[in-house]
């Protein structure tokens, strides 16, 4: 039998190496299906992996898919490092897309260089207010935040579909569940032509260093981070921990708010009611993937903007579904929360290390 | 609002209760053993693809069914494997058995969308049936809605006056005092967490099987959700479940009632319905910070490792 032998500390590397291993098993298993579904595994593998992003335009959509989840999953390694499980990514990354849209539908006459900031920030207060409610909910009332922001996310979608359907609906659409297309003042510019690469990605990426300046340089990150590890510590520091919830919630929730709005300003160019497939949970496994630090998940974000890519890919070319992407994203939380398991313990096969045992094992090969 | 209106709204309200209730009982019974698992809705869409897909190739609706409740069964045994066997956080186990059963599903699922089957039909009780009100909502459901009745008993009787229900219980509530006396701690709760897994997969199978009758991709649209919320309704008292389920189920159906009662009001608003009364609902039992947790099974969510 195996058994789990506490290790005393945490290990850093192991910390490290789990999410390494958990995508190797994810591709080994990867592998595994795609054989069992008659196909040949190394060529499904470079089909859905490699194929995607092998010329610029690929790159480019790498870039277009990750860009909301980077704005996401950098969010949530606030919220999660103190302790406070925001699962509601998708919800407020839905509010931000739909405010910020029936801003700039409402600006639609308007140009200038104001139109596309008031569009933008309307987004982030979208997500903000969004989160703020579950936070506010939390502190005021004590209620659980994981089923909250759950409860959230679906009234989210719906008061998005009943927008699209009802108050927001073009008027000259045919009838379709879709808004206007915005003006040209309140789209997000393209910054390479030829491909769909928007300012959304330096958005993500500007985010995710002002992040790690607030989590690794301020005062506000050591609170939050306090918090996190020990709340009891943090109330008898003096640090309010009421307040950093709600600072908490409102970073997160504006960041997906603005992965939200920057969907519709931007690739899309109009509110539908399908802005997100499932972005704000990808960030969840994002986050966890690249252990709460701003580098591991600009890592993990492009890992799973290729899982995205590779799903599409696999259902034009090799005729899977679609869904394969969101089979992928659960194994590899899966592995992931398995091979954690390695930071505290470690694997002990006691019939090894008995001597006697290992002894009769060697006597055993020798009389062979 | 006349008596055969009311008659149909209740059989609805029960009708729609009846995913909640079998969900929820399930996780009572898991939760009361310490074990939080956040996995509910991944195994409710396991259990209603697996099932649909299997009554439907195969014509048989039992077979459905209990293939549904071997789905449910075996996810949460993945489940119960990363969170009990490797110790793993129950809170982050859970949500991957979500995302995973969503993404599994929707995978197997692909190619059934929007086929037909003959779901279950509804079996009048003679006599019973007839009772005014009350006959309808209670004795001209389907056999499942039956067994939902039966299993509510039949948890009821288990931690009020069972052994193997107080050993759950303790436990629950103190896992190192049990194991120092001897129970076995971690099978315990693997059997909890298994019984919550076929409970999910029966009502998957009944979404897909007997209420709708047929597959969507994410169909159970937060039902999983909506229970784990119903057993801190409940407080963890296992007549509460029943209450609070049916009380879902009834919000669930508002649009019909508003219909009938001639107000136009959008559908996707009044879809919103169920989750903002759950928000509400969580509002109201959570404000009073230590009654709350005196509720809860003390070891709940926390992982066990034996130390001998």
């Amino acid at each position: 039998m195996i058994k789990l032998e506490p290790r005393g500390q945490h290990s850093k590397l192991m910390a490290w190496l789990s999410p390494v291993l958990a995508g190797v098993l994810t591709l080994i298993s990867g592998a595994i299906l795609f054989s069992l579904l008659g196909q040949d595994p190394l060529e499904a593998l470079h089909t859905i992996l490699i194929l995607p992003v092998s010329d610029v335009y690929g790159v480019a959509e790498l870039c277009v898919k990750a860009a909301p989840i980077m704005l996401c999953a950098i969010g949530l390694s606030v919220v999660f490092k103190a302790k406070v499980w925001n699962i509601g990514a998708e919800g407020q990354l839905l509010m931000g897309g739909l405010i910020g849209s029936a801003c700039a539908l409402a600006l639609i006459d308007a140009e200038g260089v104001w139109v596309l900031p008031v569009v933008l920030l309307a987004g982030m207060a979208g997500g903000a207010a969004w989160a703020g409610l579950a936070a506010w909910l939390k502190t005021a009332f004590n209620a659980n935040e994981i089923l909250t922001t759950i409860m959230l996310n679906y009234i989210a979608l719906n008061l998005l579909i009943w927008s699209v359907h009802g108050p927001l609906k073009d008027p000259d659409g045919f009838n379709f569940p879709e808004s206007a297309m915005f003006s040209d003042s309140a789209l997000l510019p393209t910054l390479i032509d030829g491909t769909r690469i928007h300012w959304g990605m330096v958005f993500a990426l500007f985010a995710v260093v002002v992040i790690w300046v607030l989590m690794s340089r301020t005062f506000l990150g050591f609170q939050v981070k306090v918090l996190g590890l020990d709340a009891s510590a943090a109330r008898l520091a003096g640090f309010r921990e009421k307040r950093l919830v709600w600072i908490a919630l409102l970073i997160s929730g504006g960041l997906a708010g603005l992965a939200g709005i920057g969907e519709t300003a931007g690739p899309l160019g109009q509110l539908v009611p399908q802005i997100s497939p499932g972005y704000g949970y990808a960030a969840i496994i994002v986050a966890f993937l690249g252990r709460l630090h701003p580098l591991g998940i600009l890592l993990a974000t492009l890992l799973m903007a290729l899982i995205y890519m590779g799903g599409e890919m696999a259902q034009i070319t090799l005729g899977l579904p679609v869904a394969l992407t969101g089979l992928f994203q659960g194994m590899l939380l899966f592995y992931l929360l398995a091979c954690d398991v390695l930071i505290n313990f470690r694997i002990r096969i006691p019939a090894l290390a008995k001597p006697e045992a290992a002894v009769a094992t060697i006597k055993e090969e020798a009389a062979r | 609002m006349d008596i055969d209106l009311l008659s149909n709204i209740l059989y609805a309200m029960v009708r729609t209760g009846t995913p909640l209730l079998l969900v929820a009982l399930g996780e009572l019974v898991c939760e009361k053993s310490g074990v939080l698992n956040l996995g509910q809705e991944g195994m409710l869409l396991m259990g209603a693809v697996v099932g649909f897909i299997a009554a439907l190739m195969s014509g048989s609706l039992l077979l459905g069914f209990l293939l549904a409740i071997a789905a449910g069964m075996i996810m949460s045994l993945l489940f119960g494997f990363i969170a009990l066997g490797l110790n793993a956080n129950q809170v982050a186990t859970g949500l991957a058995l979500t995302i995973f059963g969503t993404g599994l599903s929707a995978f197997i699922g692909a190619g059934f969308v929007g086929k037909p089957i003959d779901g279950l039909e509804p079996i009048a009780l003679p006599l019973l049936s007839d009772i005014p009100l009350l006959g309808k909502m209670l004795f001209s459901q389907d056999l499942v809605v039956y067994l939902s009745f039966f299993l509510f008993a039949a948890v009821y009787w288990f931690f009020r006056s069972s052994r193997p229900g107080l050993v759950v219980k303790a436990v629950g509530e103190n896992p190192h005092a049990a194991n120092a006396i001897g129970l076995p701690v971690m099978r315990t709760r693997y059997l909890a967490v298994m019984f919550g897994g076929a409970m999910a997969g029966l009502a998957g199978g009944y979404l897909s099987i007997a209420y709708t009758p047929l597959w969507a991709e994410n169909m159970s649209a937060g039902r999983g959700w909506i229970a784990l919320a119903l057993v801190v309704f409940a407080s963890w008292k296992v007549e509460r479940v029943l209450l609070g389920a049916w009380l879902f189920g009834l919000a669930s159906i508002l649009h019909l009632v508003f219909q009938g009662l001639g107000f136009s009001i959008s559908p996707n608003l009044l879809a919103t319905l169920p989750y903002a009364a759950t928000v509400v609902v969580l509002v109201l039992l959570s404000r009073n910070q230590i009654r709350a947790r005196l509720l809860a099974p003390m070891s709940l969510g926390k992982p066990f490792h034996a130390t001998s």
